[in-house]
């Protein structure tokens, strides 16, 4: 895949914009997935994502064709979702839990607003604690723990798209895994 | 109870990322074994690993892709160019000639605006902006008088142009060749390619031909 990606690279890299669309269509399940799993909302996912894949359009030509272009683009990513988390922080009326769901906050109700079977909402309620317990984690630690257990990269590449040293990858992954597990004690 | 090693945990996590030595899980399986809540904490740490893991597949929306293409920004006119430059380099070279000969042109009769300039030659008489071939003098060579009066009372053995002034000639005046005057941009760009042209002429017939002219 790397092969018709760097072709397709090449193309756009000429001034053949459409050659992106395959890229696109290539990486847009990735890219939302990180970043819906980094932000906990569906609006800000897409408006992230999209935002990724215009950067990188834009960017393209400082992409270094002998490295691999899914790490790149995870960074951009991940580096876009980590700056609107850190801005999103102060302004909260959007975040506040809401009274009586436990925990769940404003932007995860505006993300299901239709009403689904029962089998759905069960199914759905885990799901939705996956996600709880995910956007509860400090951002330092969510980052690695999405790429580890959403995204199942391997530690050198997670090392790779974050720029840190593999040590510190590590290190991040079990205070992850410490901070989660003492979130869901319960559980 | 005597506490548990402090590397105990550090094994759990090895073993999570299953980067552990056979070694090392030998000492944890054993420990795990005798100690209830070392093995509690490793249960709990299995436990919230499988629950992520049980996190399902999210897909990007449906038109993602269209939305995506639909803002990137529009394909850069340099682009093109660059891109019709490769195509067509002959053309590219001699568009690329034009224009800078036409700017060379260009500059060359805005600066020349202002100031007097007469061709150098001896015995010419300047006076504020009035050049004088006085009675009696011979003037040999072209003479090219560019924002001034000339007044020729004496002989000028070749071509006399004036760009942008007047000129008089006195009753006893002789111009052996052509008088011009030249006074707005275009004409004197028409003066320039056709002095230029006939430059270009006098290479073709080689030397000699210039040095008679001069």
């Amino acid at each position: 895949m790397e092969d018709i990606v760097k072709k397709r690279i090449k193309q756009v890299l000429k001034g053949d914009q459409s050659a992106f669309e395959e890229i696109v269509s290539l990486y847009q399940n990735r890219l939302y997935q990180v970043c819906y799993r980094m932000l906990g909302n569906r609006h800000e996912a897409e408006d992230i994502a999209q935002e990724a894949f215009i950067r990188a359009y834009i960017n393209l030509h400082t992409f270094d064709q002998k490295r691999k272009f899914s790490t790149w683009l995870y960074r951009i990513a991940t580096n876009l979702c980590i700056d609107r988390i850190r801005k999103k922080k102060p302004d909260t009326f959007l975040d506040a839990p809401v009274p009586g769901t436990d925990g769940l906050d404003h932007y995860s109700s505006l993300a299901h607003d239709s009403p689904l079977p029962e089998e759905e909402v069960e199914k759905m309620e885990q799901q939705e604690r996956v996600q709880y317990e995910i956007s509860r984690l400090p951002d330092k630690y969510r980052s690695a723990i999405v790429l580890r257990y959403i995204e199942e990269l391997p530690l050198q590449e997670i090392s790779d798209i974050l720029e840190l040293p593999l040590g510190t990858v590590k290190t991040r992954i079990h205070r992850g895994r410490e901070a989660l597990r003492k979130q869901m004690k319960k559980l | 109870m005597k506490p548990c090693p402090e590397e105990i945990v550090q094994y759990m996590h090895d073993y999570l990322d299953g980067e552990i030595t056979r070694r090392d899980e030998q000492i944890l399986k054993e420990h795990l074994e005798k100690c209830p809540a070392c093995q509690e904490h490793m249960d709990q740490l299995s436990r919230s690993v499988a629950f992520l893991k049980s996190a399902s597949h999210i897909e990007a929306p449906e038109g993602f892709s269209n939305r995506v293409m639909a803002s990137l920004p529009k394909e850069r006119q340099s682009a093109g160019v660059r891109r019709w430059f490769g195509r067509h380099p002959m053309l590219a070279a001699a568009a690329m000639f034009m224009l800078l000969a036409g700017l060379a042109l260009f500059s060359n009769f805005n600066t020349s605006d202002q100031q007097l300039a007469v061709s150098t030659q001896p015995n010419l008489v300047v006076e504020g902006n009035k050049v004088t071939v006085p009675e009696g003098e011979t003037v040999k060579g072209d003479l090219v008088v560019r924002n001034g009066e000339l007044h020729i009372e004496g002989e000028v053995e070749g071509d006399v142009t004036v760009i942008n002034g007047s000129k008089y000639m006195a009753s006893t005046a002789v111009v052996t060749g052509r008088i011009e005057e030249i006074d707005r941009a275009f004409e004197w760009l028409w003066y320039t390619i056709k002095s230029g042209v006939k430059e270009g002429l006098s290479v073709f017939e080689g030397p000699d031909a210039g040095d008679e002219e001069e």
